[in-house]
C-alpha cells in the first residue's frame, strides 16, 4: 500500500541539505571512533604513566594526561564508545516502548488510549534529568541503569509523537480499504501504519540521541553513571575540574567532545526534519 | 472558558496522584528493599532482626497499604526524617528550596533578556551577520552542557580574572543583596544560557511565521511603519508561541539546577538531593523528587491557564 511520506525519504535530498551533511559527518566520525577504538593506534584508556600526569598536549600526548598520567585523547575516544553505547540503547528502549505504547493508544482509541497516555501524562509530569535521577538513585550507579533511567524518561516522547499521528492515519482511505480486506489489526498496524511513521521517528530518534548523550553525561558528572577508572566523558570532566587551575585541557577536552557529539545530532535532527518535513523547515 | 479551566484544575490533582505513585516506586525499586540498601554490607542482621525493622517501617504491608500510608504522612505535612541530619524533611527542603528557585528565577531571567532579543534580531533580519551569530548561539546554547559551561566560567571568571568567588557558594538576597547577586549571577547564566537558545530558536520561528500571515502584509499595504507593525501586531502573537514553552522550560530549570548547583556549590534543593542520593537518605530522595515534580506540574498548569487567557483559540481545542 502506498506510504505517503515515504517518498521523501532520500539520500539525495539529505546530501543537499548543509545542516544534515554536517551533522552525519560528526555523528560518523564519532561512530567510527567507537567502533574502531580498539584498532586505532592509541594507549590503553585507564593505564597510569606517573610522568605523564597533568600534561600539557603535545606531539606524544596530543591532548595531554590527566591527573593519573592517562592519555587523555585515548579516553576521550573510549569515552565515545560508551557514550554512544548508552544513547543508542537507551533511546532504543525508548522507541520500541514509546512507539508500541502511542501505536496502540492512537489505533484502539478509547480506556486504552486514556489509560496509556494519562501514564505517560505522569512519567511528563518529572522533569526529565530529575526523573533520570531519581531512577538511577533507586537502582545504583552503573551504566545499565542508566540505559534503563533514560529510555524511561523518553518513551513518553516518543509515545506522543507517534499517537498523534496514529489517529489520523487510522481514518485515511488505504488504512480502511485493508480492514475492508479483512486485514487483522496487527498487520494493519505493522504493513500500513508504521511506514508511515520513519519519517517522524527518524527526526525524533536523532533528536532524543542528543539528549541521551547530555543526559548520560550529567549523570556521568554527578557520579551516577560510570564509575572510574573507566573513560567516560562526564566522569573525566569532573575529574579535570579538580585541578582545572593547573590543567585546564582536562576540562576543556572532555566537554568539547560532549559538546560536538550533541550538536551533531542536533544538526542532523534539524536537517532530517527539513528534508522530510517540510512544512517545520525552520 | 470556564469549561476550560474546570478541565486543568480537574486533571491537576491526577497529575499529582501520579506523580506522588511514581515517586513512592522510586524506593519500592530498589534491588532487596531500602532497609538492606540503606544498611549496606557493613552490618549484618539476622533474618529475624531484619522482619522486625520492616515491620517496624511497615515495608511488610501490601504495596498499596504502603503507598496510602505514606501519602496519608505527606499529606498532613509528615514526610519523615533524614538520617543523615536527623531534621524532618520538611524542614531540610523548606531551607532549600527558597534558593533553588531564586536560581530558577535568574536564569529565566537570562534566557529570556537573550533569547528574546536574538530571536526578534534573527527574525526581522534573516541573513545578516546578528542572523548568523543569533543562529550559531541557538545551536550551540543547545549543545553546551551547563555543567562544562560553568566549569569554564569558574575557570576563567574566578580563577583568571577573580570576578566571582573560586569556590562558589551563596549568600542569603536578605542579608546582603550585592553578594547575592555577585555568587548568583554564573550559575545563573550557566543554568539560563540553554533556555536561552530554546526561546531563541522559538521566537524566531514564531515570529517568522507571523511576519508572513495576511494580516501582517495589510498592515504594511496600509502603510504603518515597520516598527509599528512588529511591535503592535506581529510580536503579540509572536509571543504566545513563546510563552506555551515557558511551562515545559521550568521543568528544564529545575532539572538544570541539581546539576549546576553540585558545580557551583550553591546549596540549593539539587544538592540537597544529590547528597541525600550518594548517602542513601531516601526519605530526603523522596521529597526533594516530590516537591520538584509537584512544582513543575503547578507550573505547566498555571501556563496552559495563562495560554488560555491569552489565546481564546485555544480554550476550544
Amino acid at each position: 500500500m502506498a506510504s505517503s511520506t515515504r517518498e521523501y525519504v532520500s539520500p539525495r535530498r539529505l546530501l543537499e541539505n548543509k545542516a544534515a551533511v554536517i551533522g552525519l559527518a560528526i555523528v560518523a566520525v564519532y561512530v567510527f571512533l567507537a567502533i574502531g577504538a580498539d584498532w586505532l593506534p592509541l594507549r590503553n584508556p585507564v593505564q597510569i604513566v606517573p610522568a605523564n600526569r597533568l600534561a600539557g598536549p603535545s606531539w606524544s600526548l596530543p591532548l595531554g594526561g590527566d591527573s593519573f598520567g592517562r592519555d587523555l585523547l585515548s579516553r576521550i575516544v573510549y569515552g565515545a564508545r560508551l557514550s554512544l553505547q548508552v544513547s543508542a540503547s537507551s533511546v532504543s528502549i525508548a522507541l520500541v516502548a514509546g512507539t508500541g505504547l502511542g501505536l496502540l493508544a492512537g489505533y484502539a482509541g478509547g480506556w486504552v488510549d486514556q489509560g496509556i497516555m494519562r501514564a505517560m501524562d505522569v512519567l511528563f509530569a518529572f522533569p526529565a534529568v530529575l526523573l533520570a535521577l531519581g531512577i538511577v538513585a533507586a537502582l545504583g550507579p552503573d551504566p545499565k541503569n542508566v540505559i534503563i533511567a533514560i529510555g524511561v524518561v523518553y518513551t513518553p516522547i516518543f509515545a506522543r509523537v507517534v499517537r498523534a499521528p496514529v489517529l489520523a492515519l487510522k481514518e485515511r482511505e488505504f488504512v480502511d480499504a485493508a480492514r475492508g480486506l479483512g486485514a487483522r489489526a496487527s498487520r494493519i498496524i505493522v504493513r500500513h501504519i508504521l511506514p508511515n511513521l520513519l519519517s517522524v521517528l527518524v527526526v525524533q530518534v536523532s533528536i532524543a540521541l542528543s539528549w541521551a548523550v547530555l543526559t548520560e553525561a550529567s549523570l556521568s558528572f554527578l557520579g551516577l553513571s560510570a564509575q572510574p577508572p573507566a573513560a567516560s566523558w562526564g566522569v573525566m570532566l569532573n575529574d579535570g575540574r579538580q585541578s582545572v587551575e593547573l590543567a585546564p585541557h582536562l576540562a576543556i577536552f572532555p566537554g568539547l567532545a560532549i559538546m560536538l557529539a550533541v550538536l551533531g545530532f542536533n544538526l542532523l535532527g534539524d536537517g532530517l526534519r527539513d528534508v522530510l518535513d517540510p512544512r517545520l523547515r525552520r | 472558558m470556564t469549561a476550560y479551566l474546570l478541565k486543568r484544575l480537574v486533571s491537576l490533582p491526577l497529575t499529582l496522584v501520579g506523580v506522588s505513585v511514581v515517586t513512592f516506586l522510586f524506593v519500592r525499586l530498589i534491588p532487596g528493599d531500602a532497609i538492606t540498601a540503606r544498611l549496606g554490607t557493613s552490618t549484618v542482621l539476622s533474618p529475624e532482626q531484619l522482619s522486625r525493622m520492616r515491620a517496624f517501617f511497615g515495608l511488610d504491608q501490601p504495596l498499596h497499604v504502603q503507598y496510602l500510608a505514606w501519602l496519608g504522612s505527606i499529606v498532613r505535612g509528615d514526610a519523615g526524617y533524614s538520617v543523615r541530619s536527623g531534621q524532618p524533611v520538611t524542614v531540610e527542603i523548606a531551607g532549600r528550596l527558597p534558593v533553588t528557585l531564586e536560581l530558577a528565577l535568574a536564569a529565566a531571567i537570562v534566557a529570556l533578556a537573550l533569547g528574546i532579543p536574538l530571536g526578534l534580531i534573527s527574525a526581522l533580519r534573516p541573513s545578516t551577520v546578528p542572523d548568523l551569530f543569533a543562529r550559531g548561539f541557538g545551536l550551540l546554547g543547545l549543545a553546551l552542557p551547563n555543567f562544562w559551561l560553568g566549569t569554564l566560567l569558574i575557570l576563567f571568571f574566578a580563577r583568571y580574572l577573580h570576578w566571582m568567588p573560586n569556590t562558589g557558594g551563596y549568600v542569603d538576597l536578605l542579608a546582603d543583596p550585592a553578594a547575592n547577586l555577585r555568587f548568583l549571577i554564573f550559575p545563573a547564566l550557566t543554568l539560563g544560557i540553554a533556555m536561552a537558545a530554546v526561546v531563541m530558536r522559538t521566537t524566531r520561528s514564531a515570529m517568522l511565521d507571523v511576519l508572513g500571515t495576511d494580516y501582517i502584509r495589510t498592515a504594511h499595504a496600509k502603510g504603518l511603519p515597520a516598527r509599528s507593525v512588529v511591535e503592535r501586531h506581529a510580536l503579540k502573537n509572536g509571543m504566545i508561541v513563546v510563552i506555551t514553552i515557558l511551562g515545559i522550560q521550568v521543568g528544564y530549570l529545575l532539572g538544570g539546577a541539581v546539576v549546576v548547583e553540585e558545580v557551583f556549590a550553591v546549596p540549593g534543593l539539587g544538592r540537597l538531593l544529590l547528597n541525600a542520593i550518594s548517602q542513601r537518605d531516601y526519605a530526603v530522595v523522596q521529597g526533594g523528587v516530590l516537591v520538584i515534580a509537584t512544582l513543575f506540574v503547578f507550573a505547566n498548569t498555571i501556563v496552559d491557564v495563562l495560554y488560555g487567557f491569552i489565546d481564546p483559540r485555544i480554550r476550544f481545542t
